[in-house]
């Protein structure tokens, strides 16, 4: 097969061809496939996606691909050629002058891959000196310049003389890069270089990203969890399934027309923004790599799955040899003709009762300095809530969203109390919390529960899912024993849960268990308020897609409201009724969910909306750039916070007055010196051209 | 997989914790334990299975060599050595083990406390601990014996005021990233009681560090204790023990060398005894810890 394909892309210079590569590791109790017979090919000049979620070999695929494979893991079959180059007999001393310098490899995580103790400059330096050759250190400096200058970071001569924690993380990723493009490689190796990042700054990488690749005609592998930015920048796209190939093809007709149920699967359980998809979470779990199933792996968890896909050993199939798009299915001819059948969700309109908190110009300043050093120095507080206002009503799910450090965290936990609040006041049912006395306190504790981003570390490693609900339940209900243990078995349910996991700690569940157990708890003595501090931001995507489900029924069955605090639009989309868009510490715009979406916009929303990558890999979006990163809050900037980016600035007036939240109509408030005609009307990027 | 963890949810039930077989499982808890129990039982024991009387003296069996009527020979006194180290151990491990005690209900309290409310009170207490590690160890267990009258009670309080503040300082250190987690915010959200939360919630993540550290000063509890003997401050003539015995035969090494050996073998199997303990107690008792660590 993979000579079939050769041929028909002879004109086309092959950089990297993997045929059917196996890898193993030595783990205590015998060995593990990691991958098994996977085959990916880049071109010169093409971006390749691998896409797949945690756990399903993408960065072992990388390490193998520089034979950079942890000690206890080997290729055990197939051959990896890059540029000709038999990757795997390589000797050491030829593996050294590639890597680094022919092929490029961006570790994930820039934050701890740059030398927290060099300066920017010197990393890129040493990988140009090493490979190079250069005739004199100012000519290094030269190109270390140069590269910087291209991946867009301003002043390169002074970005060279910082160290890593002076950079933001958008622009330590893009020193990452520059390291990765100081020695011009053929092959540019990207592991996960968008994660955890904000959505604008990753629209902007994005960009670069298009631009480097004309500008240098390297190849680059796209290694990602997020189809959307595989359907935004890759030509090719790879699913990696438990260390299986499952699907490749051209972006367009994979994403259009999948051939894989898992490839469908994933697109299906995906939210979207703005598209009135029902997201539909996958059943079941991606198979331990130590007890991998025979036939098909997705077969326990596909809807077209027939006892012929369970035993013996399923090839890859051409779909389409014309675009070489293949799928590792029986049935793939059923599943590209059955691809429209997306449920689409019905509005239900849901009423919501009286307000049960109210939250009034809330102000919470982190590190106020004594009054010695307020004094003699020129001491500010960094603001991290800056004067919100801000009403959640009964069974309401309100979503707010903002880029990291915008203070939306900060706010959900002063409104429960965990922080205290440096001014304004907080209401919960006609109460002010500041006045509760202690037994009122115990009460509003039982009814205002929070659940944190990350599942393993809000859950006590030491004990078991038994004693972690019972604790709320002990405090907060007059149950007895017995009592608690039949409740604790509903709550499970409810949460689709077993209740044979109840003698369980957290550590042997896994991420999404580990969420729902959390969801429990915090359901456990019937609140009336959660706040949802990311809640689904470290799952993955199949397993996202059914926590938010459950959180949405869960929010029907109790009646609950939220809070709900997201970077991610898409997600507050799906769950929310009301939306607030928080920046630099303010809300800047307050809007049912479906109107956020709709002009007119807050410029800030505008931008955020523009950069969400679309999983349709049609539609061209007008992108706003913003420029810039967030201003310090410690010193915000006068008048309008967002005036530093804002893209349709007027002028002096942003700068001087502060705008406030008005009303244009629909419970829709506008932060913004714009009218509303102003804001409905189109940008254009004028400032894309002078930008380079 | 599967098999592995419903055989964990039985022996939930079962009366024996399955920690106790992992720790039975872990090589250095093993051998630890090899030396260690006949030590206890030693101590428990004393002289109803010692094979003389301890402090019976007989001159005309001074500096006698081991082997012979008494197994281990003699001391300048003509004294068994055997039955005295087998006495010895009862007053070397009560303030090896009861001074780390001590050291642990002062030290872990303060270190929780510190280390959760951070800030003025974490500085007031720590600062305060740094004075007392400040002091050279030997100089303030003589310090606090010179105020109280020397016996093996009070030499064990010394010895578990000296190790309190170290024992602080290692628990504040894991509190200090623990209740940075968020299960801790989940408990404040519920809220719960500060007992709890250092008690219940952080105290059992935290345990691992405070069992290696403690088990590790019980080693040198046991040395600063035969080392307060050794300097005329323990217990004292004529109860025996080791520290008493080791500086008793320093000064007949040429004489007998067996007087010196035989305290100084028993000390330091004790110590090392402890030390291989708590590093298996460290690998059995981290609860993301498999088991399966040898």
């Amino acid at each position: 097969m993979t000579t079939q394909r050769q041929a028909e892309r002879t004109e086309q210079e092959t950089l990297l061809e993997v045929d059917s590569v196996d890898v193993n590791f030595e783990v205590p109790d015998g060995q593990i496939q990691a991958l098994r017979n996977v085959s990916l090919e880049v071109e010169r000049g093409e971006t390749v996606g691998l896409a797949g979620e945690s756990g399903s070999g993408k960065s072992t695929l990388a390490f193998a691909i520089v034979r950079y494979l942890d000690a206890n893991g080997w290729v055990d079959s197939g051959s990896i050629r890059f540029d000709g180059m038999d990757m795997l007999s390589a000797s050491t001393e030829q593996l050294r002058s590639v890597r680094g310098n022919r092929i490029a490899h961006v570790a994930q995580n820039p934050g701890s891959s740059l030398n927290p103790s060099m300066r920017i400059g010197k990393q890129i330096r040493e990988s140009v000196e090493l490979h190079q050759n250069p005739d004199s250190k100012a000519a290094a400096n030269e190109r270390v310049y140069e590269v910087l200058d291209q991946v867009d970071l301003p002043d390169p001569e002074g970005m060279a003389e910082r160290y890593p924690h002076e950079l933001s993380g958008g622009q330590q990723q893009r020193a990452m890069l520059a390291v990765g493009l100081s020695c011009n490689p053929d092959l540019l190796i990207l592991d996960e270089p968008t994660t955890g990042l904000d959505v604008t700054t990753q629209a902007k990488f994005l960009d670069l990203l298009e631009e480097l690749k004309s500008e240098y005609d390297a190849g680059i592998l796209l290694i990602t969890h997020n189809l959307g930015v595989i359907a935004e920048i890759a030509d090719r796209v790879n699913l990696l399934y438990a260390g299986e190939m499952l699907e490749s093809g051209p972006v367009e007709s994979v994403f259009t027309d999948p051939a894989n149920p898992y490839t469908q699967a994933l697109l299906a359980t995906t939210p979207e923004m703005d598209a009135d998809k029902k997201i539909r979470p996958i059943p079941g779990q991606i198979p331990e790599l130590d007890d991998i199933p025979p036939g098909c792996i997705f077969a326990d968890r596909c809807e077209y799955a027939t006892e012929n896909c369970r035993t013996g050993e399923v090839p890859m199939e051409t779909v389409d040899s014309a675009t070489g798009h293949e799928s590792r299915c029986h049935y793939w001819s059923d599943v590209i003709g059955s691809t429209a059948e997306l449920e689409t969700e019905t509005e239900t309109e849901r009423t919501h009762g009286e307000a049960v908190m109210t939250i009034d110009s809330l102000r919470k300043y982190y590190d106020e300095g004594s009054l010695l050093t307020n004094l003699l120095t020129d001491h500010d507080p960094v603001k991290a809530v800056n004067d919100v206002s801000l009403t959640i009503h009964e069974s309401e799910a309100v979503g707010l969203v903002g880029e990291s450090g915008c203070g939306k965290s900060t706010l959900g936990r002063t409104l429960l109390k965990l922080h205290e609040a440096t001014g304004g006041s907080i209401r919960y049912d006609d109460r002010d919390i500041d006045e509760l006395s202690r037994s009122e306190l115990n009460e509003f504790r039982s009814e205002c529960q929070i659940i944190f981003q990350d599942p393993e570390g809000s859950l006590n490693p030491s004990r078991t899912v038994r004693e972690i609900l019972a604790r709320p339940l002990k405090l907060f209900t007059d149950l007895g024993a017995e009592g608690r243990a039949e409740r604790t078995e509903e709550l499970l349910g409810q949460v689709n849960l077993g209740a044979n996991i109840v003698g369980k700690k957290p550590h042997e569940l896994s991420g999404g268990q580990q969420q729902r157990v959390a969801i429990a708890r915090a359901f456990a003595a019937r609140p009336s308020l959660i706040v949802l501090d990311e809640p689904v931001s470290s799952l993955d995507v199949s397993v996202q897609a059914s926590i938010l489900n459950l959180l949405k029924n869960l929010c029907v069955e109790y009646g609950t409201a939220y809070l709900l605090i997201s970077h991610d639009l898409s997600v507050i989309e799906e769950i929310c009724d009301r939306v607030a868009v928080m920046y630099l510490g303010e809300i800047i715009e307050t809007a049912p969910t479906s109107q956020v979406f709709e002009p007119p916009y807050h410029p800030y929303t505008r931008a955020l909306l523009s950069s969400i990558p679309l999983l349709d890999p049609e539609t061209e979006t007008d992108r706003i750039k913003l420029e810039g990163d967030v201003p310090e809050p410690r010193d915000p900037p006068t008048g309008c916070s967002f005036h530093t980016r804002c893209p349709q600035k007027i002028g002096e007036e942003c700068e001087q007055s502060d705008p406030s939240l008005e009303d244009v109509g629909g419970g829709h408030c506008i932060s913004c010196h714009h009218d509303t005609t102003e804001l409905d009307q189109p940008i254009e990027n004028q400032k894309h051209d002078d930008n380079r | 997989m599967a098999t592995d963890t419903s055989s964990q949810t039985e022996s939930d039930r079962s009366p024996i914790p399955p920690v106790v077989w992992r720790l039975l499982s872990n090589r250095r808890v093993v051998i630890g334990l090899v030396f260690l129990v006949p030590m206890f039982v030693m101590a428990v024991l004393g002289e109803t299975i010692a094979p003389h009387d301890p402090t019976n003296t007989n001159v005309q069996m001074r500096y006698d060599s081991p082997g012979g009527k008494f197994l281990l020979g003699t001391d300048h006194l003509g004294r068994d050595l055997l039955s005295r180290i087998i006495v010895g151990a009862r007053t070397t491990l009560l303030i090896g083990f009861g001074s780390i005690a001590l050291a642990l209900a002062g030290g872990v309290p303060i270190g929780l406390a510190a280390g959760y409310a951070k800030g003025r009170t974490d500085e007031l207490l720590m600062r305060l601990m740094d004075i007392v590690i400040s002091i050279p160890t030997l100089l303030l267990g003589l310090l606090i014996l010179a105020v109280l009258s020397s016996n093996v009670i009070n030499v064990t309080l010394a010895i578990g005021i000296v190790y309190a503040p170290r024992i602080a300082r290692v628990t504040r250190s894991a509190t200090l990233s623990a209740s940075e987690e968020s299960y801790v915010m989940a408990a404040q959200a519920r809220g719960e009681s500060n007992t709890h939360i250092l008690f219940r919630e952080i105290l059992p993540n935290v345990t691992s560090p405070i069992v290696v550290e403690g088990s590790v000063r019980v080693g040198y509890a046991i040395m600063i204790g035969t080392s307060l003997s050794f300097l005329g401050l323990g217990t004292g003539p004529p109860t025996p023990d080791w520290g008493f015995m080791i500086a008793e035969a320093r000064d007949h090494i040429f004489q007998t060398p067996w007087f010196l050996v035989w305290p100084s073998l028993a000390l330091l199997l004790t110590v090392m005894a402890t030390n291989l303990i708590g590093d298996g107690l460290r690998d059995v008792l981290d609860p993301k810890e498999t088991g399966d660590s040898r």
